[in-house]
């Protein structure tokens, strides 16, 4: 379970987030939504220890992200964060290779190896696992991130805007996969998205948030109605039913 | 799902990355070190060649060996650690540093021997990069020319303050010759403390991993469990006490920690580990040569391997400048 209380953040006189208190439970897809500069962001950041916050406590687990071991840390919790430029030319499979640093330290053993075949399996890079990052579509780039935090073999997977850039097929197929990841590895999957569709169709718990709090947290037929909605992004939002599920449409 | 056919992924530098590549670069900088050893304006086979073989040759090359691999996989950290291929001891005012403290050493301790100088210079090499780097983190736009800029900016700036120095001090004649970059004067007994780049490329090596994670920035260390902080502290150390030495013991030695890590990115890619023996046989033979080149051009006079690896350098830093930006 990650467990959030009174967490606070500004950045200088801006108010970014809070006071929040959040309960994820272990397990399943989370899904964060809300308008721009609503805080999903600045608190997944936080609650994945890249940020520290002004006030307030993060648990994930039974640790303290702030007091915590970062290497232990790192064997519990991955983060992957919306903006990944690296200059660095690594391969697919080098590149997944150090999502094994906290258990490997740089000596790659059989077990390790193994978990990096999982994952390059797993979003289905294995034919592109010795290509350069820099040759790699947008769409395949983003994929072989994902697997980098997969091989890190963590509880709790945390992404942010996992689906930027990516078109519709490779958006649909990257939650279908961390959809799976929940689903038949057991992860806990906690994802920013842009789109409430994504979020409606394939998120178990959906925390809907404004102006750096939390204005609801419910399963996505709870959250995903025109009253949340149009409350929460000020703007008229009508949710109909496709395939038992809420869709949400905004575009009048 | 994206399908891919199996020839696509095969990529077009995979020749490079067989181990046969490897062993031709490694043929051919031996050659050279060999070459070195036998090349100059002294008859080796008149009477007392051996000896000068002991006294210059021996040394020269060694030097070679180690300096050229040293500046090289300077380059390569320093470009991990800033995440810019234009940064290597001369662009970042690493090497300037290191000659500001050289000259402190001299005027303030007169009689230090030249483990003491290479303290110094070592020292001063390790602050001034700190400081680069502190300037980095404040540069809100980091775009690729700008990290450079500021670092060839920081060293032009502390390049005149030596001068100064310099001049107010009587010692500018000597600093002209000090930072020549030149092996001519590399003897029996001047070269030894250069060893300490040999004991820093061994370090590099054990700690190659966490400077690949580092490459990969704060966020992506962080998450993975590394002190980022803390490695890039010690990459920087790593990096100042190899460019003080080889300062101290023959000059400034510009672009190839630029030239010989772009050139192996290019073909392997970025993974330290495996990289550094490519790095390091590329820094050599490209050292060498150009020294063997600075040896023969104007024989009996020599030009310092500096200007000629300069003139390769220039080149080649250009080439790369027009290569990234066709390449974005």
């Amino acid at each position: 379970m990650i467990t959030v209380s009174n967490l606070t953040k500004r950045y200088g006189s801006v108010h970014a987030l809070g006071p929040v208190d959040l309960e994820i439970p272990r397990g399943g897809v989370t899904a964060l939504i809300g308008p721009n500069g609503a805080g999903k962001s600045t608190m997944l950041t936080i609650i994945g220890r890249l940020l520290s916050g002004d006030s307030g406590r993060v648990e994930v687990g039974d640790l303290d992200v702030v007091t915590a071991d970062s290497r232990e840390l790192a064997k519990k919790l991955a983060i992957l964060r919306q903006e990944n430029h690296f200059v660095a030319r690594l391969t697919v499979r080098q590149l997944v290779g150090l999502g094994r640093f906290p258990h490997s330290r740089g000596r790659m053993r059989p077990d390790d190896v193994e978990a990096v075949d999982l994952a390059l399996e797993f979003l289905d890079l294995t034919p592109l696992q010795d290509r350069f990052l820099d040759e790699l579509s947008g769409g395949q780039r983003q994929r072989a991130y994902v697997a980098m935090v997969l091989a890190q073999q963590t509880d709790y997977v945390l992404l942010d805007e996992p689906l930027n850039n990516l078109d519709m097929r490779h958006a649909v197929t990257m939650m279908r996969q961390l959809r799976r990841a929940a689903d038949e590895l057991g992860r806990t999957v906690v994802v920013v998205v842009h789109d409430v569709n994504f979020a409606a169709a394939y998120a178990d718990l959906v925390v809907a948030m404004v102006d750096g709090r939390i204005a609801h947290v419910g399963p996505a037929r709870e959250v995903i109605t025109p009253y949340v909605l149009t409350e929460v992004f000020g703007t008229p939002v009508d949710v109909i039913e496709h395939r038992d599920r809420p869709v949400a449409v905004y575009y009048h | 799902m994206v399908t891919t056919s199996p020839a696509a992924a095969t990529s077009s530098t995979s020749w490079w990355r067989r181990s046969g590549g490897l062993s031709t670069l490694a043929v051919i900088t031996a050659s050279l070190v060999v070459l070195s050893l036998f090349v100059g304006v002294y008859d080796l086979g008149a009477e007392g060649g051996g000896e000068m073989f002991q006294i210059t040759r021996v040394p020269r090359t060694i030097a070679l060996v180690l300096a050229g691999s040293a500046m090289a996989v300077s380059g390569q950290v320093l470009q991990q650690l800033t995440q810019n291929r234009f940064v290597e001891p001369t662009t970042t005012g690493t090497s300037e540093w290191a000659a500001l403290g050289l000259l402190i050493s001299v005027i303030l301790l007169p009689s230090a021997g030249l483990t003491e100088r290479m303290i110094i210079a070592s020292v001063s090499a390790f602050v001034g990069t700190m400081v680069f780097m502190a300037i980095l983190r404040r540069v809100q736009l980091r775009t690729t020319l700008i990290v450079p800029i500021v670092g060839i900016m920081l060293g032009a700036v502390v390049s005149a303050l030596t001068t100064l120095i310099a001049i107010s001090t009587n010692y500018l004649q000597m600093l002209g010759t000090w930072f020549m970059g030149s092996f001519t004067s590399v003897v029996r007994g001047q070269y030894e403390v250069l060893w300490v780049v040999a004991a820093v490329c061994v370090a590099i090596f054990l700690l190659a991993d966490r400077l690949t994670v580092a490459g990969l920035g704060k966020d992506v260390s962080t998450n993975v469990g590394l002190n980022y902080e803390r490695v890039l502290l010690v990459g920087t150390l790593m990096v100042s006490v190899a460019t003080g030495v080889t300062t101290v013991v023959v000059g400034f030695l510009p672009f190839i920690g630029l030239i010989v890590p772009n050139v192996v990115s290019l073909l392997r890619g970025d993974d330290l580990r495996s990289n550094l023996p490519w790095v390091c046989l590329g820094g050599v033979a490209i050292v060498t040569a150009s020294d063997l080149i600075g040896r023969t051009i104007r024989m009996p006079f020599e030009v310092p391997a500096s200007v000629i690896l300069g003139v390769l350098g220039a080149a080649g830093f250009i080439a790369l400048v027009l290569r990234l930006r066709r390449h974005g």
